[in-house]
């Protein structure tokens, strides 16, 4: 589809030259610390590669907004996730987000789509000073744009509504002298593989399910870690498995982020072994 | 690391046990003790000079004081030789309304002052596990 990668080009090049143009104008990034934003995951907002954390999008802190912007592409053996979105952080309290993915089915040839509108509040806590986690809430309103396969497959409604509490804390020196980071994430959903096979099923109803994240620091700009989602099984006709990755995260500035990782998808629609690549690049001001 | 030694042969000899364990002073010594310290925050001090986000929260501060408090308060905290005199950090800081974005400022800028001083990065975070819990004092709710 020249189309759409044109689109992502386009998308990728205007992100890096967003970060170009405020990195040589100095434009203000947030006042909180490098990192702390974390990366943005493949529904949007802030967190890590497949899960959303507690933290808030950027690095806005007291009466200060961000915008973040980023591109992800997730390529596995018989799948490509495109996901690109944009979010806003204010005062370290509140994120609003919008995403869109496609998802090439290589062998039908075929893209699924779908929109996320998410929104996050921080009700609690701070991610690196208060002695418990930060906790924030969030919702992410999901519409599909296309629903012919995710109901051919036995999907009863073409949007949903996932709400989902999230904990997120780091421990100084917690490790060999290290920084070490975890988020937990608890999801409830009726998505099938994310919402882009559609909504629930004849006789299943919402699901709880965990997402668990946990990063070392190697030092302020470098984070490796490991993420594991539990994903709902609700479609009859198809399995559908828990998510893995092992990451690696390079946060060189607050303008600019890069995230690379080994992803385990396990069976996606009927076709096994979806192991592969992710990449995610974020530009912030 | 001579006098450790010395000490635990002295506490074997009267016939108490000396478990290896890292001693209290480990991370005033890995700060560079109290010279140190003192180029800490120097640095820290130019940082927030230049810093406008919080440069006016000290207009009324008396510098020389405030630094030699600081390197007292971190000579204490690390474990060094000093026993800190000035108020509790909720005491000092109750009437300034310190927020959030100020309280970040100031931490980015005294990690500033850590890189510029060359001080190891277990020790920067070491010292950082010290600090953070202060948040809740300084930081207006």
């Amino acid at each position: 589809m020249p189309g759409s990668l044109l689109q992502r080009i386009s998308l990728t090049h205007a992100l890096l030259a967003m970060t170009l143009l405020a990195v040589t104008h100095g434009a203000a990034a947030g006042s909180r610390i490098i990192a702390t934003g974390g990366a943005s995951p493949i529904e949007g907002g802030g967190g890590g590669g497949l899960s959303p954390w507690a933290v808030i999008t950027g690095y806005a802190s007291t009466e200060e907004f961000a915008v973040t912007g980023f591109a992800t592409r997730v390529d596995v053996r018989d799948f490509t996730l495109s996901s690109r979105g944009a979010a806003i952080g204010w005062n370290d309290r509140l994120e609003i987000s919008y995403t869109r993915q496609a998802l090439d089915v290589d062998p039908l040839d075929a893209t699924l789509k779908q929109d996320i509108f998410g929104v996050k509040a921080r009700l609690y806590g701070h991610l690196l000073y208060s002695a418990w986690p930060q906790i924030s809430v969030g919702v992410q309103h999901k519409r599909n744009r296309t629903f012919a396969l995710p109901e051919a497959l036995g999907a009863r409604d073409d949007s949903g509504i996932d709400v989902y509490v999230s904990a997120s804390r780091l421990w100084f020196a917690a490790l060999f002298d290290r920084n070490v980071f975890a988020n937990v994430t608890a999801r409830r959903t009726r998505a099938n593989e994310t919402g882009l096979l559609g909504f629930g099923a004849p006789g299943e109803s919402h699901s709880m399910v965990v997402e668990s994240s946990v990063g070392v620091f190697i030092n302020n700009h470098w984070v490796v870690g490991y993420e594991y989602r539990q994903k709902p099984d609700h479609l009859a006709s198809v399995e559908e498995n828990d998510w893995q990755d092992v990451f690696i995260g390079y946060f060189p500035n607050k303008h600019l982020s890069i995230v690379a990782a080994r992803v385990a998808l396990d069976e996606i629609a009927g076709l096994p072994d979806q192991d592969g690549w992710y990449l995610s690049l974020q530009a912030g001001f | 690391m001579r006098r450790v030694s010395t000490l635990c042969l002295v506490v074997a000899l009267t016939g108490a046990a000396c478990a290896h364990q890292p001693s209290a002073d480990d991370l005033y010594r890995d700060l560079g003790e109290t010279q140190g310290i003192a180029a800490i925050v120097d640095g820290f001090l130019l940082h927030l000079a230049g810093n406008d986000r919080i440069v006016d929260t000290f207009a009324d501060t008396d510098i020389a004081e405030f630094r030699r408090l600081l390197i007292e308060q971190l000579c204490d905290l690390s474990g060094g030789p000093c026993e800190y005199s000035g108020r509790s950090m909720a005491e000092a800081h109750r009437d300034m309304d310190v927020s959030a974005m100020q309280f970040n400022a100031l931490v980015e800028d005294f990690m500033k002052a850590m890189d510029d001083a060359g001080v190891p990065r277990g020790a920067q975070n070491r010292l950082l596990a010290l600090l953070a819990p202060m948040h809740g004092e300084i930081v207006a709710p």
